[in-house]
């Protein structure tokens, strides 16, 4: 079936903030659709409010609304736009709400769009519970027995007939938000409560418990013609009862025969067929470990997370055939972009063994439980790949880059073993460690599966992993035992721990033994075909499909391979490279190529014909404080290096984003990020050069590491880098410079900390240095604070001294610019509306600055010239400020690229990554186009609004500080600042007023600075509740407060009123320093886990303020694409 | 202990001996499919050949005596890159390192299967050795293996003598929505159905299951059976096997095909059957550079445009442009390299496919083509 001529335009809707169950891989599935759309000749129109996004970029899409993602914005857009189509499957379930709200309401039809890659009714059958039921039962498709209930009352009746423990799902929810496992009526009730009140339709579904169960995920495609493929299927190590997305997931499944496997495939196959999906969907089943009995837990249609896992797992790109189907080419029609030879109708077959793991977000949350459930709270993920399962598992815990590099990395040798099985009934993060730790005791496979219902087969790969680490203890390191280790992905500095070798001599031992690491191709079919697509993982077990590599590659196709490469490989006598397989394969008795390593060093690196190799460092794992935005760096930064000429390179581990599709580079390796990871590919691609500023700390913290293997690294020298970030030579450049800030002190003991802050006056800011996201960055108002703190820090490694500076309250200032070593050009300069002390991150950032003088402007400028100046930065430098008063202080410098490139990027139209890589490669900005200094303000005001997880991280902290807690941003763009303010908050799911009731509780110190905010609110028709202190004060200046009991008082009390589900919105200002009220935290998560609004800045009220006093009626949208 | 692959074009692979230590020497060929070894090993189209697991972790998940494609694993050697230590689920009965054992099939682990798969897709389908033997020089065996042939492995994989498969019962178990997912629930049972004779060419069991569950009497006939006898029992239907070797070798069978052709009585062939039916006819065969093996091939029903993923076992395949298109049209082709996949006979009830509708291992999606020879035989659908 061909294209469907009559779809000419089309809608692309983003799924908006990244929040966690819905993160980076929908900018992966969104850029990749809108490519393959715009490949067929369809204008696209792409809506998303998250500018962190490459998908929001002009030359992804042609019209570019950067807006909130709610019914009025598409209706106004749509009218605006005119488009014949929109493709909802692809922003997530928010894009699939959108367009289930539109088709309901009649508003679709009536401006004659229609939905493609999916319809109304498919959506209903697959997201309504008893719908989704009904249709199961048709077909014969097993359903766990369950029931939808709408009121506390039914849902504990039913769950009475079905038996506890029971799981209740709220419908239309993300992340499985507000579920999870009661096992009585008590809980319940309290997940009833919740659950209701999040479920968009008020539905809760109460379902047998199948935990325990295998979970097994089939990722499937359909076409308009009725044909369907299986993508890839997955097994989850975890069973039935932890989210998926805090799995660790294995492709393809591992324990189930060919009877379960297929047993599964057609069920998968029927379901697809039946609920009629055009393009593809994902199946979640759970698989009884004891018979063929499975049940279908849930079905998504559309791309999700698991289908962006599924993509790069087997390098089957789905969202891009997905977006074909929906234009109405069948499978057979369309090409499978990896062999160019077949089509993409066919099922990847993989030759090797892939594993996910979830990065998630307890370093940033200490005080949050680490159990994992039903409800998702991985921020980001991981995936790696090896050839056998223990490589790809000890692969993907290095790329976490959580301080674990193996089984041995979180101690639980002090448990006995009635304290081990305690633990193991612990479904929490660190299970494998102490399965391992089990292992290590001698517990028995059995009993560990008893409990844990984890398979033996994974418990038995555990093992194998278990009895190395003691093989390598026991030594001695013979070159069997290494090339062993080797085999399964043990790091050099872990194998030099256990065996009590240096690395160097490990280093020396592989090299001398030519164990090195080979790379070889993902490319969809098993070998059976020859690929194109250069996508690259590695192995210790087998011959390097790379070129140049050592190892000859035994496919002579692959040698002839024109323009790339080194010729020496290729050049050899088919008879010296036929000794030589047998020599690699044979492998253990000789070095494999060994004399090719030799005559390459001879003959150096070939000559000028070939194009310069740029390595691109991605930024790893999306988490908190380093999230979407540096991939979006790392893309256009490559990009950039192919228009120069450049061959590139990209290393990567994450499976959600842009960087690892594989058609962004001219070569992907899926790869840990670790130096010794990095050096193996190194010494094969041996690139001209590294460029590491736009990978995040990710890229930042290998520049050391790449300097020692004589990698270049490009723009801003390896030494300007660590001058930033090392206190003295910084505090030497500043005073060079004449730049003031804060006093401070660098510490190494608690001890030396206290004095530094006693000397500089409390409040103070404590920080180790190297950090990103503030993480493990605090307000300290007492030696007590301190001492508390250091504690913390010390738990995490910590090879960097600490800094004690002087906390000065002020107005925070950023500015990203671009230097080319001489001149400096900068896009813009940001406010933040929340004082200093809140994490840039977590603050309200204003393009261009509302507040600032002339004068300061100049002074900022001319900082930001000076710094970039003495820094010798070539490329990116990121600054923040403190103004108070007249005076600007710094706060610090990254020589790199940041979190607010993206969005001043969009806003201002300037190009910033695309220029700082051209500056890096040698290009001045007056060349480039560019009059250097303070660049014109936009037109428009664009404000970047933090958006928060709370609610899925039970027992976090809300409040804002200096350590980072947002997951991902969107933007509100306008004429005006309050358009853009009232867009952003929108954008962040801030809808008010709703009830028109709030709660106020500040610290006494802020009493006076509330009344004014209090007023406000009051004018816009709030009643307000406040503590009896804040009431007081309020009622003192005129504002009318009901005062409401403490916590601890008798009911009703604060706490009522919130369950009460009749507020909108609780302002509560913590007291600052580490020792927080208990009361105000009970407060704080009672209100996120009843869906209320918490503010714990006073500015940040202040705002939400002014956005309700100017409540656009009529919103202008922007079409960011023609910003310049 | 030590094992070699030695390739017929010199390459040497070293890894370890699994299975028997004895020496063999045998066709090489590829399989791509992620699960299902266990029906691999036993289906009898490899007797003659030594296969290779591109998926790396093979044995998982043990071995299930139930879901044998035969009697006994028929391929000359095994060879794959990973074997599991423990099996794990909760049917098996054995481990994978046992059964070769108990079988005496010789095999090697520890290769590169990847590297050794890509010589065979760049230089076709080669002869090699499985030997723990250390040659000190590859003069002789390679003289030995570059002669080696695989012939006459139809008759060996096929049965010795006629056996009946009874009908079945078509209640079915709550959950049994494809039982042949169940094989535990093959029973014999009798009843009414019609009649299928299938000319056994060393067929997987799962064809004769297929017709079972949809209802038939199943009468499974030696190779070497005259078309007389099979008519003789008069069948409602003929089903010819998949099974061995080269189709071409097989010259008094096709003779006997040829008579079975010329009769009344509908035809379903698969694999080797459709290879053979189309000899009988005067179309020709010829052998790929290294086959189709595997569970993910797309296969395009002429008469529909649907494609379908099939699960594939094959060296060779009938040359389209020798068709008579006075006798047999192309019905099924493969959509990756336009190669043959089915044909359907002029003003005949006979249909013929390359690929296997019984599956196992493999995607069950063209198992309507049994509903179709149903049909043909004049029953429900």
């Amino acid at each position: 079936m061909p294209k469907n001529p009559d779809i000419k335009k089309v809608l692309v809707l983003g799924s908006g903030p990244i929040v966690i169950g819905q993160a980076a891989e929908f900018d992966y599935a969104g850029t990749q659709a809108c490519r393959s759309l715009k490949e067929e000749g369809i204008q696209v129109v792409l809506l998303n409010s998250n500018p962190a996004t490459i998908m929001t970029d002009k030359d992804i899409a042609d019209q570019v609304y950067i807006e909130p993602l709610t019914v009025e914005v598409v209706e106004q857009l749509i009218k605006k736009e005119r488009p014949d189509s929109v493709l909802p499957t692809l922003g997530g379930q928010a894009g699939l709400n959108l367009a289930m709200e539109l088709e309901e309401s009649g508003f679709l039809a009536e401006n004659h769009v229609r939905l493609i890659g999916t319809t109304a009714l498919t959506i209903k059958k697959a997201e309504d519970r008893e719908l989704f039921k009904e249709t199961m039962e048709k077909i014969g498709e097993p359903v766990a027995p369950s029931d939808i209930v709408e009121d506390v009352e039914s849902g504990l009746r039913i769950a009475g007939q079905i038996g506890y423990p029971v799981v209740l799902r709220p419908a239309y929810t993300l992340g499985g938000s507000g579920g999870g496992i009661a096992r009585n009526p008590e809980q319940c009730r309290e997940i009833l409560e919740n659950g209701l009140r999040l479920s968009r339709v008020g539905q809760v579904l109460v379902e047998r418990c199948i935990a325990g169960w295998k979970e097994i995920e089939y990722e499937v495609m359909r076409d308009g013609a009725g044909n369907v493929i299986t993508v890839c299927n997955m097994e989850n190590i975890d069973p039935v009862g932890v989210h998926t997305g805090d799995s660790i997931v294995v492709a393809p499944s591992q324990t189930l025969g060919d009877k379960e496997y297929q047993m599964l495939r057609t069920s998968a196959l029927n379901i697809i067929t039946e609920l009629g999906i055009t393009g593809g969907c994902n199946v979640q089943y759970a698989l009884n470990p004891d018979s063929f009995e499975y049940c279908v837990i849930e079905v998504n249609p559309r791309v999700s997370r698991s289908s962006a896992l599924a993509s790069k797992a087997t390098g089957y790109p789905i969202a891009k055939v997905a977006a074909k189907i929906a234009l109405g080419y069948t499978l057979d029609e369309i090409k499978n972009a990896v062999t160019k030879k077949t089509c993409a109708c066919f099922e990847p077959m993989l030759d090797y063994c892939v594993v996910k793991m979830p990065r998630l977000p307890f370093d940033k949350f200490i005080s949050a439980k680490r159990t994992l459930g039903t409800q998702m709270k991985a921020t980001g993920e991981v995936m790696s790949i090896c050839t056998n399962f223990e490589g790809a598992l000890m692969k993907a815990i290095r790329s976490l880059e959580q301080h674990v590099d193996c089984l041995c990395s979180y101690d639980f040798s002090g448990l006995d073993e009635s304290g081990l099985k305690k633990q193991l009934e612990k479904v929490d993060d660190r299970r494998i460690w102490v399965i391992a730790e089990a292992l290590r005791q001698g517990m028995s496979y059995d009993q560990i599966h008893e409990i844990t219902r984890i398979d033996h087969w994974f418990i038995d790969k555990l093992a194998v992993l278990v009895e190395m680490e003691k093989a390598l203890e026991e030594g001695p390191l013979t070159e069997e035992l290494l090339r062993e280790a080797k085999r399964l992905e043990f790091p050099d500095a872990v194998i030099a721990r256990l065996s009590g070798v240096n690395t160097e001599k490990i280093k020396a031992m592989r090299h001398q033994a030519g164990i090195r690491a080979a790379y070889k191709m993902v490319d969809t079919c098993a070998a059976e075909f020859a690929a194109e697509t250069p996508y690259y993982y590695s192995c210790f077990d087998g011959m390097s499909e790379v070129l140049g590599s050592l190892g000859v590659s035994v496919c002579p196709e692959e040698d002839e391979a024109p323009g790339r490469g080194f010729r020496e490989a290729g050049s050899r006598s088919d008879k010296e490279s036929g000794r030589d397989q047998e020599e690699a394969s044979g492998g253990r008795d000789e070095e494999p190529g060994r004399d090719w390593e030799e005559a390459s060093r001879r003959e150096g690196k070939p000559d000028g014909g070939l194009k310069k190799k740029v390595l691109v460092l991605g930024s790893g794992p999306i988490r908190i404080g380093q999230g979407i935005e540096f991939d979006f760096c790392s893309v256009h930064s490559t990009w950039a290096f192919a228009k120069e000429g450049y061959e590139t390179i990209i290393i990567n581990n994450n499976p959600e984003t842009v960087s690892t599709d594989f058609d962004i580079a001219d070569k992907l390796y899926f790869e840990p990020l670790t130096p010794e990871d990095v050096e193996s590919i190194v010494d094969v691609e041996r690139p001209d050069g590294a460029v590491v500023q736009f990978g995040g700390q990710t890229a930042i913290k290998l520049t050391e590491a790449l300097m020692k293997m004589g990698v270049p690294i490009l723009g801003t020298a390896a030494e300007d880098v660590d001058a930033a970030e090392d206190r003295e030579l910084f505090d030497r450049i500043l005073e060079q410079c004449q730049i003031p800030r804060p006093a401070g002190h660098t510490v190494f003991t608690a001890g030396e900390a206290k004095e530094a802050a006693n000397r500089l006056g409390y409040p103070v800011l404590v920080r180790p240095s190297y950090v990103l996201g503030g993480q493990g960055m605090q307000i300290c108002i007492n030696d007590h604070d301190i001492d508390e703190f250091i504690g913390i820090i010390n738990q995490i490694a910590q090879d960097h001294p600490i800094l004690v500076d002087k906390y000065i309250v002020g107005k925070e200032i950023e500015v990203d610019a671009v230097c080319d070593g001489q001149d400096i050009l900068i896009p813009g300069i940001m406010e933040h509306i929340e004082r200093a002390g809140v994490h840039s991150g977590d603050s309200i950032s204003v393009y261009p600055a509302p507040s600032i003088t002339p004068a300061i402007e100049a002074k900022l400028v001319d900082y930001t010239e000076k710094l970039a100046r003495a820094l010798h930065v070539k490329g990116m430098i990121n600054i923040q400020f403190i103004v108070s008063g007249e005076q600007v202080y710094i706060i610090e410098v990254n020589p790199r690229s940041s979190r607010t490139v993206p969005y001043i990027s969009k806003v201002t139209g300037i190009p910033i990554v695309p220029l700082a890589t051209q500056v890096i490669c040698g290009h001045s900005l007056r060349e480039l186009g560019y009059n250097p200094g303070l660049q014109k303000k936009s037109e428009y005001i664009a404000i970047k609004m933090p958006v928060f997880s709370f609610e899925k991280i039970r027992g976090a902290d809300i409040s804002l500080g200096p350590e980072m807690k947002s997951t991902g941003e969107c933007l509100g763009i306008g004429k005006t600042f309050n358009e853009a303010l009232y867009k952003a908050f929108e954008g962040a799911g801030i809808k008010l007023p709703r009830h028109k009731n709030m709660i106020i509780t500040v610290r006494e110190s802020e009493h006076e600075a509330v009344v004014d905010i209090a007023r406000r609110f009051e004018n816009v028709g709030y009643r307000i509740f406040a503590t009896r202190g804040t009431a007081r004060v309020l009622n003192d200046h005129g504002v009318k407060a009901f005062p409401v009991r403490k916590l601890e008082q008798e009911s009703p009390n604060i706490l009522d009123l919130i369950l009460g589900h009749e507020i909108d919105l609780v302002i509560d200002i913590p007291r600052q320093g580490a020792e927080r009220s208990h009361d105000g935290f009970v407060i704080r998560r009672n209100a996120i886990e009843t869906g209320v609004h918490v503010l714990t800045s006073l500015d940040t009220a202040g705002a939400l303020a002014t956005s309700l006093e100017n409540r656009a009626r009529e919103l202008t949208l922007v079409d960011v694409a023609r910003l310049s | 202990m030590k094992a070699f692959l030695i390739l017929e074009d010199g390459t040497v692979f070293c890894g370890s001996s699994i299975g028997s230590d004895r020496e063999v020497i045998s066709e090489i060929v590829f399989n791509t499919s992620m699960t299902g070894y266990l029906e691999v090993l036993t289906d009898p189209s490899y007797a003659g050949q030594a296969v290779v697991m591109t998926y790396p972790l093979i044995g998982n998940y043990g071995i299930c005596e139930v879901d044998m494609e035969s009697e006994r694993p028929w391929p000359d050697g095994f060879i794959v890159r990973e074997l599991s230590r423990i099996p794990s689920n909760f049917r098996s009965g054995d481990t994978i390192q046992h059964f070769l054992q108990k079988h005496n099939i010789p095999g090697i682990c520890g290769i590169d299967t990847r590297a050794l798969t890509k010589i065979l897709r760049e230089k076709g389908t080669m002869n090699g050795m499985i030997t723990t033997h250390v040659y000190e020089d590859y003069g002789e065996p390679l003289a030995r293996i570059r002669k080696y042939q695989v012939s006459g492995v139809v008759k060996a994989t096929s049965c010795g003598e006629k056996y009946e498969i009874g009908p079945s019962d078509p209640a079915k178990e709550p959950f049994s929505v494809r039982a042949s997912c169940r094989p535990e629930s093959l029973v014999r049972r009798e009843g009414e159905g019609k009649h299928v004779a299938l000319l056994d060419l060393g067929a997987k069991n799962n064809i004769a299951r297929a017709l079972w569950e949809r209802g038939c009497r199943v009468s499974v006939f030696p190779c070497d059976t005259r078309a007389e006898t099979i008519l003789a029992s008069k069948p409602d239907g003929i089903m010819l096997s998949n099974g061995p070797g080269d189709p071409k070798e097989n010259r008094e069978i096709i003779r006997e095909i040829r008579k079975l052709y010329e009769s009344d009585v509908p035809i379903f062939a698969i694999c080797l059957g459709h290879q053979l039916m189309a000899l009988a006819t005067g179309a020709d065969t010829y052998k790929l550079k290294y086959g189709h093996r595997g569970g993910n091939h797309p296969v395009k029903d002429l008469s529909t445009g649907r494609v379908y993923i099939s699960s594939q076992n094959h060296g060779y395949a009938v040359d389209p442009d020798s068709l008579d298109p006075m006798v047999a049209a192309p019905a099924f082709v493969n959509v990756n390299d336009n190669t043959n996949e089915g044909l359907s006979y002029v003003g005949k009830n006979i249909f013929t496919v390359q690929f296997h509708p019984e599956a196992c291992p493999g995607p069950q999606d063209s198992g309507y083509l049994f509903d179709r020879f149903i049909k043909m035989m004049g029953g429900k659908e």
